[in-house]
C-alpha cells in the first residue's frame, strides 16, 4: 500500500504541476526537499547514538526488566505475541514512557530498537501483529505532556500556555483507545482471510 | 505550569543519572557499553536516510505543485458542514501526513490566531494529541526491513480521523 500512496503523491504532484503551470516550484522543492531528508538524517545520528548508547547500559543493568515487570499485566494484554522475559517488551516501553513526557527525541532510537527486537520475534518481512499494535500506539502518540506545542505557545506570549493538555490528554486517550480496538478489529478481519 | 514544565526538564538527567548510578554500583563497563549501544545508532540513522528522503521527496512534490491546497480547498466545505472551523482544515488534513508541515502550520495558526484564541487552542490540541502517520510508518518499518505492513496504515489513519474528531469536539466544549 505504502508503494501505491508513494507513487500516487509523486504522480498527481507532477500532473497537476503541468496544468497548473507551477512546474518551477516543483523543481526546486524536488532537491530542497531532499537536503533537508539528508539533514534530518544526519540529525538523527546525534539521537541515535546517544540514546541507543544510554539504553545499551540500561538494558545491561537490568532496568529495563525491572520496567517490564512493573507493566507486564497491561503489555502482555497488549502484546500477546511477545514472550514474557523478551528485550522487546522493555524497548516498547521506554518507548512508550517517552512519548508519554512529550520526548519525541529519546522516543524514536528506542522505538526503533523495540521494532529490532520483534522483528527477532518474526524473522519475516512481513508486519508482525506486535509491530502493528506498537505502531498504532505510537501514531495515536500517547502524550501527558505535550511540549512542543507548550514551547510554542510561551513563544506567543500565551496567558497559560498549558492550558490545553488537559485537552489534549483527552483527545489522545479517544485516539489511543480507537487505535488499539481499531488494531484488534483489523487483526481478527485478516486473521480469517490469511489464515494466520 | 511549573510543576509540568520542571518535570520535562528533570526527567532526561534524571533517568541518565539512575542508569549510571545502578550501573556503575552493578560494577558494570558502562563507558564500553555506552559506545557499543552507540555504534548501532550510527547504521540505523544511515539506513534510514532513504525511508525518509523518499517520503519527504514525495509529499514535497504534493505541497509545491499547489496539488494538495487545491484538495484541500475542495473538501474544506463539505468539512465545514459537520462543524469543522474552515481555519483548521489544513492542519487537520496536514498533521497525519507531514511533521514538519504541520508543525509550520500550528505555528502560524498560533500566530495569527493568537494561542489563546479558540483556533489557537486547537491546533495546540490537534498538534499534540496524534503523530505523523505515515512517516513513524516508513521510519519503523523501514528500519527492520519490512516489506508488507498488513493494516497498520489503516489503523494509523483511521485513529487519526478519531483524535482529530475528538480534538474539536472537545476544545469546543471546553473552550467554546
Amino acid at each position: 500500500m505504502v508503494n501505491l500512496i508513494w507513487a500516487f503523491m509523486a504522480i498527481i504532484g507532477i500532473v497537476y504541476a503541468i496544468f497548473n503551470g507551477t512546474m518551477d516550484q516543483v523543481n526546486q522543492a524536488l532537491f530542497q526537499s531532499a537536503n533537508e531528508a539528508v539533514t534530518l538524517s544526519i540529525g538523527l545520528i546525534s539521537i541515535l547514538v546517544f540514546w541507543l548508547g544510554i539504553m545499551k547500559i540500561a538494558e545491561t543493568a537490568g532496568i529495563l526488566n525491572v520496567l517490564a515487570i512493573i507493566f507486564r499485566p497491561v503489555i502482555y494484554r497488549l502484546f500477546p505475541e511477545i514472550p514474557k522475559d523478551h528485550p522487546a517488551i522493555g524497548y516498547i516501553l521506554s518507548n512508550l514512557t517517552a512519548n508519554m513526557f512529550g520526548l519525541g527525541n529519546a522516543a524514536t532510537p528506542m522505538g526503533l530498537k523495540a521494532m529490532e527486537e520483534m522483528k527477532k520475534l518474526s524473522n519475516s518481512p512481513i508486519a508482525s501483529r506486535s509491530m502493528i499494535t506498537f505502531l498504532a500506539l505510537n501514531t495515536s502518540s500517547l502524550t501527558l505532556i505535550p511540549t512542543t506545542v507548550i514551547a510554542i505557545r510561551m513563544q506567543y506570549d500565551s496567558v497559560a500556555p498549558t492550558e490545553i493538555v488537559g485537552t489534549t490528554i483527552i483527545a489522545t486517550i479517544f485516539s489511543s483507545l480507537s487505535a488499539v480496538l481499531l488494531d484488534r478489529f483489523f487483526y481478527h478481519m485478516t486473521k480469517d482471510k490469511e489464515g494466520l | 505550569m511549573s510543576i509540568i514544565t520542571s518535570v520535562s526538564t528533570y526527567i532526561i538527567p534524571c533517568f541518565i543519572l539512575i542508569v549510571l548510578v545502578i550501573a556503575s554500583y552493578k560494577k558494570l563497563p558502562s563507558y564500553e557499553l555506552f559506545v557499543e549501544g552507540g555504534k548501532e545508532g550510527i547504521q540505523m540513522a544511515f539506513s534510514l536516510l532513504p525511508f525518509l528522503l523518499g517520503m519527504i521527496v514525495a509529499i514535497s512534490i504534493l505541497r509545491s505543485s499547489g496539488a494538495l491546497e487545491a484538495f484541500i480547498n475542495l473538501i474544506t466545505p463539505l468539512l465545514v458542514l459537520i462543524g469543522v472551523p474552515p481555519e483548521i482544515v489544513p492542519l487537520a488534513l496536514i498533521r497525519p501526513i507531514s511533521g514538519t508541515a504541520a508543525l509550520g502550520m500550528t505555528t502560524e495558526l498560533t500566530q495569527h490566531y493568537g494561542p489563546d484564541s479558540f483556533i489557537g487552542r486547537l491546533a495546540a490540541t490537534m498538534q499534540g494529541s496524534t503523530d505523523t502517520t505515515l512517516y513513524i510508518i516508513t521510519i519503523y518499518f523501514g528500519a527492520v526491513g519490512i516489506k508488507k505492513m498488513r493494516y497498520a496504515l489503516k489503523v494509523g489513519l483511521l485513529a487519526d480521523l478519531v483524535g482529530i474528531s475528538v480534538a474539536i469536539i472537545i476544545v469546543k466544549l471546553v473552550f467554546g
